[in-house]
């Protein structure tokens, strides 16, 4: 049976796309078969991150229409052979999705893929409810910040009322907290929330705390997912997460700014 | 690729539904002299005669009522909408006066409270709700009974109870939680609670962690900034005394 993970925040520019990039490639060089999907249609971003941009002939779209099979438009990544990305249209809107094609779409994927990651367009809009849908995880990415979080509790206030397991009375979709661009430094000098802070608001099942780092920004732009990066921070802390979503159980790390082993990597890295 | 792309067939919805809030003059009859009231209503209608040209009408039916006057429903709607009023629902009938409303074609409306009216200078209120909008969390409460709630109510949600409503898990910023009777949150209320919301004097808001953004008893309503410092983050209780709002811990 395959897992539907939706990459999802409510606020925009928190980091999903990177986070769906990164979780993709950790879940397949894992081995699992894992298929990542651009929910965003309009502004397609997933495929430069992957860096397959150049190599997309068919879209998601083409695919609800019937214009082309599955297999013509998956792209398979180049540095790892169990992952496949599904990009989105850059040249239609959100209108093109309808719950029936994704539906469709997902329940073909399910027979071939381990895990399917969906990675949701900003907002509550359209395409970031049919990416959550029907989703069995949701990764919750949020931001130290007040208006994230903010807008993270409205996201999970519609993950447990509007999919397809709320709708279905079915077990609910499991919700896990992935906590991006953190600065421990920031956070004691209290310009920034903790992670205690955020659980307070949220209380959710944390996954991990993604440190806030240049390789990220590096990452994207040579289109490699950061998690490939192994020397960097945030590339291990999506590691841990990887691991700790497959039942792994690893100590946090990059929460606190100690002068220990993983403070002096924190800063080595900077 | 082909770019003339095929649409799917797709129906597009043709409807859906809507809440918006509309303020009717309301017609509060205190006599059921057919007479007099004809001569009054026209004398108000000569006034403004553009204002009340085809106005919606509210008829309150309360005042007589109390008085145990005797009337027929039918004829009071007839007169007035023989002044060219349109009359759009009554309130404050007993069961007789609202199966002959209803009869007409007339939707029945709760009775606002009195006390609301009267402080309603002096006191901040919120009109009680007319709709009873039954969340997905509330099905089960349909007959008045207390409704449970175990999962945290995220920002944006709304819980509408019949009854009382008792919340275990915490109620987050811009989420929303109404009941006819108590409200108690076992956990942190951060977002607004409103109890007594058509126009239960008695009831009353408990939480053992108060951060509310709003609480409202029956209309009567404070906002954070008008808490207390030395009731907010404790364990609380708030209810209507004289139509105040009181808050105050619970032990």
């Amino acid at each position: 049976m395959a897992r539907i993970i939706v990459v999802t925040s409510g606020k925009g520019g928190v980091g999903k796309t990177t986070t769906s990039a990164a979780i993709a490639m950790g879940l397949a060089k894992k081995g699992h078969k894992t298929a990542v999907i651009d929910f965003d249609v309009g502004l397609r971003n997933l495929d430069l991150i992957m860096g397959c941009e150049r190599r997309v002939v068919y879209d998601f779209i083409n695919v609800i229409n019937g214009e082309a099979t599955l297999n013509q438009a998956l792209i398979r990544d180049k540095n790892c052979n169990q992952l496949y990305i599904l990009p989105a249209s850059q040249t239609r809107d959100k209108d093109a999705l309808s719950q029936e094609g994704v539906g469709k779409i997902l329940e073909d994927l399910a027979k071939d893929f381990k895990y399917i990651v969906c990675d949701s367009p900003a907002g509550i809009e359209k395409g970031a409810h049919l990416a959550m849908y029907y989703a069995d995880d949701a990764f919750v990415v949020t931001n130290p910040e007040v208006s994230s979080v903010r807008d993270s509790d409205r996201m999970l206030g519609i993950l447990s009322s509007k999919s397809r397991r709320a709708e279905q009375n079915q077990e609910p979709i499991k919700e896990y907290l992935l906590l991006t661009r953190y600065s421990p430094e920031r956070v004691k000098l209290g310009e920034m929330l903790s992670v205690d802070d955020v659980q307070e608001i949220l209380s959710l099942h944390l996954l991990g705390v993604i440190p806030e780092s240049k390789s990220v920004l590096n990452a994207s732009n040579s289109g490699l997912p950061v998690i490939l990066d192994e020397k960097s921070d945030a590339g291990q802390a999506y590691i841990d997460i990887v691991a700790r979503y497959l039942g792994e159980d690893r100590p946090h790390r990059f929460i606190d700014d100690k002068k220990g082993f993983f403070g002096k990597l924190f800063n080595r890295s900077k | 690729m082909s770019t003339d792309s095929k649409k799917t067939p797709y129906n597009p919805p043709v409807l859906e539904f809507k809440s918006s809030t509309f303020s009717v003059p309301v017609l509060v009859l205190t006599s059921n002299d057919l007479t007099l009231i004809d001569e009054q209503l026209q004398a108000k209608i000569q006034l403004a005669p553009e204002f009340f040209k085809n106005s919606p009408l509210i008829l309150d039916l309360q005042e007589l009522n109390k008085q145990s006057i005797d009337f027929e429903v039918e004829q009071l709607i007839g007169l007035i909408r023989n002044l060219g009023l349109l009359p759009v629902g009554v309130r404050g009938g007993n069961v007789q006066q609202n199966t002959q409303a209803v009869g007409l074609g007339l939707p029945v409306y709760s009775i606002t409270s009195s006390a609301g009216l009267i402080e309603s200078q002096k006191q901040k209120t919120i009109q009680p709700y007319p709709v009873v909008e039954t969340s997905k969390e509330s099905i089960g409460s349909e007959n008045s009974s207390t409704t449970l709630i175990t999962q945290p109510i995220r920002s944006g949600q709304r819980i509408y109870a019949s009854g009382d409503l008792v919340v275990l898990a915490q109620v987050s910023a811009g989420a929303e939680i109404m009941a006819e009777g108590n409200i108690h949150v076992y956990s942190v209320l951060r977002g607004r609670a409103l109890a007594g919301v058509q126009g239960n004097l008695e009831a009353r808001i408990f939480c053992s962690d108060l951060q509310a953004e709003l609480v409202s008893i029956a209309g009567t309503y404070k906002i954070s900034e008008d808490l207390d410092e030395t009731v907010r983050n404790k364990p609380v209780q708030v209810y209507l005394q004289n139509d105040n709002l009181i808050i105050k811990d619970i032990l």
